[in-house]
Parts: structure tokens; sequence; C-alpha cells
């Protein structure tokens, strides 16, 4: 028998067709066309899930303030206080979320005054490599959930040739950055390895190795000769050398560094990648029909490989932009701050294109640099950034309950010349 | 029990896949159901089975009117079906898969597995059927799989059975053994809906025969008609049921198997000792019944099966041992057997479906950089030449029709300079103009000179285009024989007899 | 034999049987002998000097086994030459074409980790009961949040969100118990939370058709943020009212837990301990032996079918991920009112990935899944008491053991094993 499984049409033939019928036709008036598509596009469905997100957020921040449950229990004999409370509560939050993560109105002048959205761009940084990463595996039909263990063992080996290496400006950086970068490459590669060689679930292979990764850094960190720095106790590195760390872009008043210069480099070359050469056309067949590439000559098991190396390398520049960029001073087993898991919702958010993941990542950039002013301004815990953004994809992932929450219309149902079947 | 449907309409979006269909079938009466494939014969079942709900009209049992939910009320109404893809759960006996659904149950909800067995065992014994209930479903054939589906259906106490697509598994010997069944069955009453596309079944076996064609009813016809009558009914207008080709000139030998035996994962032979040789300008067809070692032989050729035993040449070359993307450049075109599956990226558009299995050289890629204008004038050039109907080379081609897909696999695999071309179940769901599209292709490139190989469980598509066939039976190929070979003898080859006297190998 | 001849031929009805192919795999004697070369060098190779000491006895035991001592050098010599005859055994067996039977590689397995604790415990002694009661510890959360991701596999849909399920049970739980002081209502409460999250998850990979992998992970980040929020925003607030949950009490079965070695660890242990021994056996029966667990498994293989018999597959598959969140919720309790005694942030940490791993490792198994929890539950607690009797290993390979072995349980092992064939498919009906 064929070992393959009778596989069944989950669709018949003629839903198939019935799709067809959903395309626009061409006889549309443009007008409605384009009015439809932007109700109905997944623009807008970004959007609303964005807003949608956001209100939950608020609900969330408003319940759980004290002073909106303290007037909430003398709710009818002064409605307005309650209404207050949650104003103050929530306007107070997001307004304190707008000011650290695009513009504060309190500071004077506006070199001063801008120098949050700068913070949320250096947020950004690491989000669009590591949501590079993740959306590059994507597309080749691989789940990439070891973002953590990429970024920490190529911090480590970024690190490494930072501070303890002696090499003339610039040239240690650009050493410095391709130790990563190759960390990162063989720490996804050999999940790829795996994957191809073994048929291990890439998915299980990379949590695993998360904590692997996680471990043997923490090592390294406490062990003399190392990574931990001389004639110190604690678990964590010297700091960088100035040869080796990322130039700031706007001066030394901003925390913003080359690694978005890097960033955007890597959003060019990946779009470039996918959409422009040969080896991107063998990761989407792969990533769309992985028997059709089979049998079109395409090697899977050697795009799964490269293709685990070059998500494992966006993603260790990342760890690199960490360490040269962010954090200079040393760092320690915590280096990836979540960044790993953050680029999972950014890849999805971004919908696993280039131009998407960039634009995800410097939201939630900003998610980041608001969401800790808005932990000491106003004493929200930044965990709301969490809830938030894992509601957006949720969302966004799920068009159909958007637009059941907006009332919006459902696209392809809509009333039109019954299309003529196609017949071959 | 008698069935009427009454003006049944389904939509799926804006196609109408039945329109207004009203169809009776009697108590003890075989209706055939006859219509292309796509001329939403399937629909109109899964209406019947509860498992779509009708957009208008009405479902009637015994001049009752019923609404069906789901596939549970139809059982239990009475209405039992034989599915053209088993519906049964391959690690489940024989036993679970006939319980599944309405399992008796002991104290505590266990499983009465005794019960299941005594009613496979009974059922099987009024038919001189040959289950074992203890049996894993995957390890049987698929005749036997049908047969557990007749169980399955008889178990529930059906008095309507539909029969989808029957025979399209089984050798005409089985599928004479289960015309028998049919008849057993009609005789203790049960009225039978027989779904088919293939006529000379049709007339053999139909009490009456209705005829859909782009989700209408166009005609009941009689079973004594001609299957030219019967065709042009269901196509629409006159068809050719035969190729047009002249007879082959073969050349010399170009492809030659030698001793090939095809080893799986699990370490089954799935194709043994295997020998052949295919001509310059001659087709040769490798017929079967689904699941004997066709598909595994096919792989091997092409590249896509790791433990391959004895010596494959084409043209003197050796194709031994080569991956998939060296036989292709050795100058092998290929037609999956399931085009969704391995033959086509749904999600890609039909430019990019064009060069997917030129995708590291040649014209549409330049120093690892796509050449994507050349890909435009080259996909838009195929559109015409191949008569591919879509609105742009960039539609999706999983929003294209079957025949539309498997042309633009043709596009992609004759716009090769090929050594030797090798198709696999080349028609298969087709649309009867598509099927004449492909056959015509097909014996373009035999008379341009290429070795064809075709894959066909059909034996009508064996016949029509063959000059030399070979049949293969549990992976090994029982005969080699002329093209003309009666199809009776086809037919017991492909049970395994070996073949008579003369061979044209 | 004539042309005209057209006998019937009834289908043959005998299961086909391929030939098989003589298939001669070296993989096992290969690996058991690198195993054997490997613990040839540590044990032999770094062998430590002294006497390596088993405490076997524990308080209320019906009678106290004497510690045992070995000569730490003598033990490794011996093990190593048996670790040695079994891989020349296995290599015997591969030349005559047979496997290497299970037996066989259990007992090397078991050799090779006493070998192990022996040269660790060089010049100390190892509390083996002690090992055994934080093993059987450590391992109920990862055996509950298995047995849900058994379920929900079975059912066809990945589970993912294991983590975020004992995340929210212990959440919930620590928040009910603490209120109520009922530690049982807790339990509810976990339940409940788990059920919750698996709502979600059902609702957008049912309904939404949404990766189900996807969905899982995206749960577990949406619960890790509102625990933490809820934490910080109310629970450090007012500790003393929601968070310091009674905790449940060490329940001694009478006789049972006076057995040697083995009676503290199964049977002097909190209720949600014993919990476990009646849900593994429970999801085990009623997985194979019910017409309830028939339907599950039937809509996991082929849904298409089970809808054709009648079996409303995204009902079944609802209710069974609710199930299944139900019971890694319970697990989930465990943390709060099994352990800690209060919640923390983020305190599962990764235990519902290690549960999930269990699940694949166990070969989607609810008895084999659970062994696998224990192992991991096993290889935790080795880790913990290795660092207080001075373990020559860095603490972090042993916290790296169990993911290490893992990796290699998934690539070598389970790669060939067979999932439920529809398991992470959405069921699209017209």
């Amino acid at each position: 028998m064929s070992d393959k499984p009778e596989q069944l049409p989950v669709v018949t033939a003629e839903a198939k067709l019935a799709d067809a019928g959903t395309a626009p036709t061409p006889d549309e008036p443009k007008s409605t066309r384009i009015l439809r598509e932007i109700t109905t596009g997944s623009a807008a469905i970004s959007v609303l899930a964005v807003v949608l997100a956001l209100v939950i957020g608020g609900i969330l921040i408003a319940v759980t303030d004290a002073r909106v449950q303290a007037t909430a229990g003398y709710f009818f004999s002064r409605p307005t206080d309650l209404l207050q409370a949650i104003g103050d509560s929530v306007g107070g939050a997001y307004s304190a979320l707008f000011q650290g993560a695009i513009y504060n109105f309190r500071r004077p002048g506006f070199a001063d005054g801008i120098k949050p959205l700068t913070e949320t761009l250096t947020f950004a940084t690491p989000l669009i490599a590591a949501g590079l990463g993740v959306a590059l595996a994507f597309r080749v039909g691989l789940f990439n959930i070891g973002g953590r263990g990429q970024m920490l063992v190529a911090a480590a080996a970024s690190g490494w040739v930072a501070f303890s290496f002696d090499l003339p400006f610039f040239i240690h950086m650009i050493v410095a950055l391709i130790a990563g970068l190759v960390a990162g490459a063989v720490w996804g590669g050999v999940v790829g390895l795996l994957k191809a060689r073994t048929g291990a679930h890439e998915v299980i292979v990379t949590i695993m190795l998360n904590y692997v990764a996680f471990y043997l850094i923490s090592f390294l960190l406490r062990t003399p000769g190392a990574l931990q720095a001389p004639g110190s106790n604690n678990p964590k590195t010297p700091g960088m050398k100035d040869t080796a760390v990322f130039p700031d872009l706007l001066g030394s008043g901003y925390n913003l560094h080359a690694g978005f210069i890097f960033a955007i480099a890597a959003t060019v070359f990946v779009w470039y990648l996918l959409n422009r050469s040969s080896l991107g056309f063998k990761f989407r067949a792969v990533g769309e029909n992985p028997n059709a590439a089979r049998v079109a000559g395409i090697n899977v098991n050697r795009i799964w490989i490269t293709a685990m190396a070059m998500s494992g390398a966006l993603i260790g520049l990342a760890g690199v932009s960490q360490v040269l960029g962010t954090v200079t001073t040393g760092f320690s087993s915590g280096i990836d701050a979540g960044i790993g898991f953050d680029a999972i919702t950014v890849a999805l958010l971004g919908r696993s294109r280039p131009v998407g993941v960039f634009i995800a990542g410097v939201l939630f950039g900003a998610f980041k640099a608001g969401g800790f002013s808005m932990q000491a301004a106003q004493g929200v815990p930044v965990d709301i950034v969490l809830v938030v953004q894992s509601l957006i994809v949720l969302f966004i992932a799920a068009p159909p309950l958007v637009r059941a929450v907006f009332r919006l219309p459902t696209p392809g149902v809509r009333k039109a010349p019954r299309a003529k079947k196609a017949v071959a | 029990m008698k069935l009427e449907l009454r003006g049944i309409t389904k939509r799926f979006g804006t196609l109408t896949a039945n329109d207004s269909i009203s169809l009776t079938v009697q108590p003890g009466e075989i209706h055939a159901l006859l219509g292309e494939n796509g001329a939403g014969k399937s629909t109109l079942m899964n209406v019947l089975y509860g498992l779509y709900q009708a957009d208008e009209g009405q479902i009637l049992l015994d001049d009752v009117a019923q609404a069906f939910a789901g596939p549970g009320d139809a059982m239990k109404a009475g209405i039992g079906m034989v599915h053209q893809h088993f519906m049964l759960i391959p690690v489940f006996t024989v036993a679970e898969n006939v319980s599944l659904g309405h399992e008796q149950t002991k104290a505590g909800g266990r499983l009465d597995l005794a019960a299941a067995r005594a009613k496979v065992r009974e059922i099987s014994a009024r038919f001189g059927f040959d289950v074992d209930p203890d049996a894993l479903v995957e390890d049987l054939p698929v005749g036997v799989q049908q047969r557990v589906e007749i169980i399955k259906a008889l178990s529930r106490d059906a008095k309507v059975l539909v029969f989808d697509e029957p025979t399209a598994v089984l050798t005409p010997q089985e599928t004479d053994e289960l015309i028998g069944i049919m008849r057993q069955l009609k005789a203790a009453g049960t009225s039978i809906v027989f779904i088919s596309h293939k006529l000379r079944e049709v007339r053999e076996i139909a009490d009456r025969v209705t005829v859909i064609r782009l989700g209408k009813v166009v005609g009941e016809a009689d079973p004594s008609s001609t299957n030219a009558e019967l065709a042009s009914l269901m196509v629409g207008r006159s068809v050719e049921l035969t190729v047009q080709k002249q007879p082959a000139k073969p050349g010399d030998a170009a492809l030659v198997v030698q001793n090939v035996s095809v080893i799986d994962p699990r370490g089954q032979i799935m194709v043994k000792d295997v020998s052949f040789e295919v001509r310059r300008g001659e087709v040769l067809a490798i017929a079967g019944v689904q699941g004997n070692g066709q598909t595994e032989l096919t792989e091997a050729l092409i590249g896509l099966q790791n433990r391959v035993e004895g010596s494959i040449t084409l043209d003197g070359k050796p194709l031994t041992g080569l991956g998939v993307r060296q036989v292709l450049d050795a100058g092998v075109g290929f037609v999956p057997e399931d085009r969704k599956e391995d033959g086509l990226v749904a999600e890609f558009s039909i430019a990019e479906n064009l060069m997917l299995d030129r995708s590291d050289s040649g014209p549409f890629v330049k120093g690892g950089m796509l050449q994507l204008k050349d890909l435009a004038e080259f996909a838009a050039e195929k559109r015409v030449e191949f008569d591919i109907r879509a609105q742009s080379i960039e539609t999706h081609v999983g929003r294209l029709s079957g025949g539309n897909q498997q042309k633009v696999v043709l596009a992609r695999e004759l716009s090769r300079d090929l050594r030797l071309f090798v198709a696999a179940q080349p028609t298969r769901g087709l649309d009867v103009g598509s099927i004449e599209f492909v056959h015509t292709r097909i014996v373009e490139a035999r008379d341009a000179g290429t070795p064809v190989i075709v894959i066909s469980t059909e034996l009508d598509e064996v016949v029509a285009l063959a000059d030399r066939i070979a049949v293969m039976y549990r992976g090994s190929i029982v005969g080699i024989v002329p093209g003309d070979t009666p199809r009776d003898v086809l037919g017991l080859m492909m049970a395994g007899e070996p073949a008579p006297e003369v061979t044209a190998a | 034999m004539t042309s005209t001849d057209t006998r019937p031929v009834a289908p043959d009805s005998s299961p086909i049987v391929h030939e098989t192919a003589v298939v001669r795999s070296w993989k096992t004697s290969v690996v058991l002998a690198v195993f054997t070369v490997l613990g040839a060098v540590l044990l032999i190779g770094f062998g430590r000097e002294g006497t390596s000491g088993f405490r076997l006895a524990s308080d209320g035991d019906f009678f106290a086994l004497p510690d045992m001592a070995v000569s730490t050098m003598g033990a490794a010599v011996v093990i190593v030459l048996v670790l040695a005859a079994l891989t020349g055994v296995s290599v015997m067996m591969t030349l005559r074409y047979t496997k290497t039977p299970l037996w066989l590689i259990s007992l090397f397995a078991f050799l090779l980790l006493f070998g192990f604790l022996t040269w660790a415990a060089a010049g100390a002694t190892i509390p083996v009961p002690g090992l055994l009661v934080g093993a059987l510890g450590l391992s109920v959360p990862l055996i509950f949040g298995a047995l849900g991701g058994v379920l929900s596999e079975r059912v066809g849909v990945v589970n993912v969100a294991i983590e975020g399920q004992l995340l929210a049970g212990a959440f919930t739980s620590a928040v009910v118990a603490s209120i109520t002081q009922q530690p049982f209502l807790g339990l509810v409460a976990a339940m409940v939370a788990g059920v919750l999250v698996s709502f979600v998850l059902a609702a957008f990979a049912i309904k939404y058709l949404v990766d189900q992998v996807i969905v899982g992970v995206v749960l577990n980040v949406l619960v890790t943020g509102l625990t933490s929020f809820l934490f910080s925003q109310v629970l450090s607030a007012n500790p003393g009212l929601l968070n310091s949950p009674p905790r449940f009490d060490r329940i001694d079965i009478p006789v049972l837990s006076q057995i040697p070695i083995i009676g503290p660890a199964l049977f002097k242990q909190t209720i949600i301990v014993y919990f476990v021994y009646v849900a593994v056996f429970v999801v085990w029966y009623c997985l194979f032996r019910t017409k309830w667990g028939l339907r599950l498994r039937s809509v996991g293989e082929h849904p298409q079918a089970a809808d054709t018999v009648g079996i409303n597959v995204a009902r079944t598959r609802f209710w069974n991920v609710s199930l299944a969140g139900a019971i890694a919720g319970f697990g989930g309790a465990y943390f709060t009112l099994g352990s800690v005694g209060a919640f923390n942030k983020e305190m599962t940490a990764g235990a519902g990935f290690i549960a999930l791993a269990a699940v694949i490792f166990g070969r989607w198994d609810p008895i084999r899944a659970t062994l696998a929890a224990l192992l991991f539950g096993f290889a935790s607690n080795l880790q913990n008491v290795l660092s207080i009797i001075g373990s020559p290993v860095p603490s972090e390979f042993m916290l790296m053991l169990p993911y290490v072995v893992t990796i290699f349980a998934v690539a070598g092992l389970v790669g060939q094993s067979r999932a439920p064939a529809a398991s992470g498919k959405p069921y699209i009906k017209a």
C-alpha cells in the first residue's frame, strides 16, 4: 500500500471553485471595490485589532485601578466620580504610554521631546531583526520558537569577541557582528539539520535548545576565564571595548545606535531574498508545499537547514544589537529580554512580510518604550503590554472575529452577479 | 424505501453546484447518477447524506419530508453511503470502524467490541465476504476496505444505499463482484443510488439513469442507450470516445529498467524485481489497481525513493542513485499523480508554478536572481499555447479548475527538452474536455519521438493511449502485453493472473 | 488460459503482508557503544576515589534498611564492564538481524544512571528516598500537563498552551484558595481557569481556523501577561487576602507509606499527588476502552470519517480540549497549593513546554507520557540533590540534561513515531 494516508479533500473541488467567485470581477465599479477593500482588507483588520486590544487593555487597567474600585462602590450616588476615575486611570496610562513612546510634551524643545521616539526605535531594533528571523522561517513553513537560545549564543559569541579581543575600530565591530551571526546561524541550523536528518519537530527542538543555551551561557557567565568579568563574582561579562561598540546614530544624547541601520538593511535583504532571488523562491515553494517542491527537484532538506541557519543569524543580529548597541556595559543571562518570544508576535503581526515585520517591530518597540514609562509614571505594570500585544496577534489571526465585533461586511459575500462556473 | 429529491439547490458562494435537482429512486431499484467530474454528483449526495444542507428543495423518504442536520440524522432515517474515499480510520480495526458512531457499550461506558465483531461476522456471512473483524483497516487491500464500508452501512440497517464512484479502486473482476453484491442488495429491497462517470458500468447495472451536467439534471436515459448517446448527454456535445493516434513508430530503447526493487522506510518491498524498457516514440502504459507499487515505481524513476535496488538507465546513463534535481536535469518530465499535493503550489501564481522545477538555473534564474520579465513572457506564451483559462498569469493556481491546473503542470513539463516523459494518473478527476486535451498532448509528445510512460488505474485510459501495457500486481509486473490486448485479459492480469501466451516485451 | 476466461476473482481479503527487506539498523548498537565509551571516560578516566553512599532508609519504614556503601572506583569498573558486555550483546544481535530488546536498553540506562550516581556521590551519601520524593513532586504538574496534552492532541488540536493552562491554574487556585481559605475550592478554580484558556484555544483553532501552534504560543504570552499584570497590580497590594492560600497537607497512607525506599515517595504525599494516580489510569482507560475514547481518537485521526458516522467533530474537539484544559489547570494548582504556597510571576518556568515534550516523547500515550514526565522530574530533582551533596558536575549541566535528553529522544527514537493523523489540522466543512 502507499504509505501516504488517503488524502481527503477537506474542501471539495466545488467549494474551491466557489472561492474563485470571490475574486473581484472587473466590471465592478472601481470606487465600490476600493471601499470594500478598505473596510474588509487586511490593513483595516490590523488597525481595528490594535484598537480592540487597546480597549481591552484599558478595561483591565480601569478595573484593577484602586480609585476606580473605590468610586464604583458609590456609583449610584455620584456616577461622575467613577467615570472620572476611569478616565484618569486609562487616559493617564495611555498618555504615559504615548509620551514614553513617541513624543514627550513635558520636555522643553523638540530635541528632548522627540527622545522617546528614538527610544522606540532602539527597542524596535532587535524586535525587527528577530521578527525577520521568525518570519523567514515561517515562510519556509518552519516555526522557530528558539529565538531566546539563538539570541543568547549570538550575544555570547559577539560579546566575547567584543570584550576580549583587541582589534582596530570598525574591524572589531564587524568581526564581533559576524561572530554573533555565525553563532546564531549554527544554533538555528542545528534545528534544521535535525529536522532534515531525523524528522525531529522543530518546535520541540527549538524549545529545548532555548534551555540548553540558557544553562550553557549561565555556566560560562560564572566561569572565570570564559565569559565572566575578571575579578568579579557576578555572573556578568565585562563591558564591551569601544572599538567594537555600535556607534550612536544621533550623538551621545540618544540611545539609538547603528543596530537600527542593520535592522533596516536586514529588512531590505530579506525582502530581496524572498521576492527576487532563486533561493527565496525555493524557500517559499517549500513553505507552501514541500511535497511539490521535492517533486520539482528542490532539495527540501537543504532548504530547511539553510532557512533555519538564516533565521538563526537574523535572530542572532538581535542578540548582537543588544550587546554591542543597547547594553554595552556587559551582560548577563537575561540579555535576551524576552525578545525571542516577542519576535514571534512581531512576525505574526507583520504577516511574515519583511515590511510588515518592520512596521510591527516599530509598533512593539513603541509599546516597550512606552510601557516602561507608563509603569514609572502611572504605576501600571509593564506586563499589560504583553496582554495588549498578544491580543493584537490573536485578533489579527481571526479576521472574522474582528469583523463581527465591528459589524463589518464579510468579503466575498456580497450581492454580485452569479459567477459562471469555470469550465476547463 | 422510496427516496425522492425535490428541487435540491446548493450554492457555494456565488457558484451553484446543484441547481434545482429532482430525482426519485423506487424501492429495490438501482438508479444511476451519471455525470462528469465536477458536475455536482458528489455535492448532491452530500446533501442527501446530511453533510451539506441544501439551500432549497426537499428530501423525502417514503413521501415523508426529512430534515437532516448531519449524517447522523440521515443514517437514522435509513440512508447509508459507501464513499469514494473510504471513510475508515486506518489505525482502527474493522470492528471498531463498523461500530464507530453507534457503539454498543457495557456497564461504565465500556465498549462492547464483542458485539461489533459478531455484527461484522453476521453481515459478512450474509454476503459471503471474508473479513476479519480484528484486522487493522490500514493493512487491508482496497477491495476489502470497500466491503468494510458496505458492512458499515448495512450494520446501520440502511434502506437506501449510495455508492459514490465505487469502482474507481477495483479491478474489473472486483467490479463484477461488486455489481453482484448490488444486485443481491436490490433483491433484498434496498434502494441503490449508483454514482459514476463510467458508461459501461452504468449501462450494465442501472434500472434507470439520471444524467446531470453543470449542476443540473439534463435528462433521464434508458440503460439500453449506447455509450455515445450517454456520453453526449453527459458532456453536452458529441464526444470522441477514442484518442486519435497513428500507430507508433518506436525507435531504440531509451529507458531501461532492470531488476528494480523499491524498499520503503519500514523495510517493506513495495516494488519487486521489475524489468522493462521504453523505446523512443512509444507509450508504455503501466496499468494496475491503485496501490500495487505503481506509485513507488514512479517515485523510484524520478529519484524520490531512497532505497532502490537494480538499475535504471536513460539513454545509457544511469538514473539510479541520482536526486530528483539530477533526474530532471537528465531530461525527465514528470506529471505526478496527485497534482495538488505534488505537482503545484496552490498559493503560487501560474507563472511561479511554471518555473517550479527550474528554480536553480535555466532561463528564469541568472546569478541566483529571478528573471521575472522573462518568466512573465514565457507564462503568457504558455497560457495561450496550453489554453489555460485564468484571469492572468498572476492568478493563484489554487483558484483554477482541475483541468486548468493539470494544463499548468503539462505546460511546465512539456516545455523542457525531454528525453523521457512520465505521466502518472494524468487525467484523474478531470472533465472530458480536459481529458481529451491531455491525451492529445501525450500522443503529440510520443509522436515527437519522446519515450512516454503513462501510469493509470483507468483501464479506458490505458487502452486509449498505450502502445504496450505493463500490468502491475502487488509490486511485480505480471506481464507486458500489446496495446490492443482485450480488457478482460487485462482485468485478470490486474488481479494477479499471469499474462497469456505471448508477451510484447 | 484463454483470453475469454472471465471467471470472477474475489479480492484476496487477507491483510497485505509485504515481504520485508532485511533491515539491519545499527542505530541502537552505535548509541550504546557511544554511551559505553562516554561512561568509561567519565567513570574511570575521570575516576574518583573513596566510597559512595546511598541512604535507603527513611523515618517510619517497617524496617530500616542499612545504608549502602560501595567503593567508587570498584563500582565504576564493574559497571563499565557490564555496559560493554551489554553493548556486545546488542552488536551480536544486530549482526543476526534482530532488534535489540527494550529490556536490554532499559538495563543499560539503569546501570549507566547508577554508575553516574556512584561517581557523583564519591565521598558523600545520596538520600535515595528523598531523591524520589522530590522527583515525584516535580513531576506532578508535568504529568497533569502531559495528560492534558495527550487528550488535546488525540482529538486533533495541538496544545502548545499547556504552559498557559498551568500558569492560569496556579494563579487562580492561589487567589480563590486564599480568599475562601478552602484549598479544594482552589483546585476547582484552577480547573475552571484551565478550561477558560482552552475555550480561547478551541474557539480560535476550531471556529476561526487559526494555526493551532500560533494560538498556543500567543495564549502563553497572554496568560503570562495577564497573571503578571494582576500579580503586580492587585495581588501584591494585598498579599494577605489574595495570595496566601492554605497548602494541602501530606497524607500518609497507612502501611503503604512505610514501605522502604518507595513508600514515602508514593504514599506520603499531598492529595494532588494521589489525584495523579487516578487521573493517569482514568485517562488511559477512557481513551482506549470506552465509547468516548473511540470517538475522541476517531476525530483526531480522521475527522471526516467521524463526521460521516454522525459524530460532531467541532463539538467533540471543543469539549475535549476544554477537558484537557481542566486537567492541565488542575496540575497548575500544584505549584501554589502543593508546593510553594503562594503565586509568583511566571512561576511555572517552562513546565508546560516540558510537559509538551513528554507528550511527544511518550508518543501520545498517557502511560508513556507519564513515564516521560517522571523522567524529567527525576532529572530535575537529581540536580537539586547533587548540588546539596556537592556534585562535581556544574549544576547547569545537570539542569540542561532533561532538555538534551528530549532532543536526543525526539531526534533518535520518536522521529518516526506516528502522531494522531489529523492533529493540528483544522476540519473545514463546506
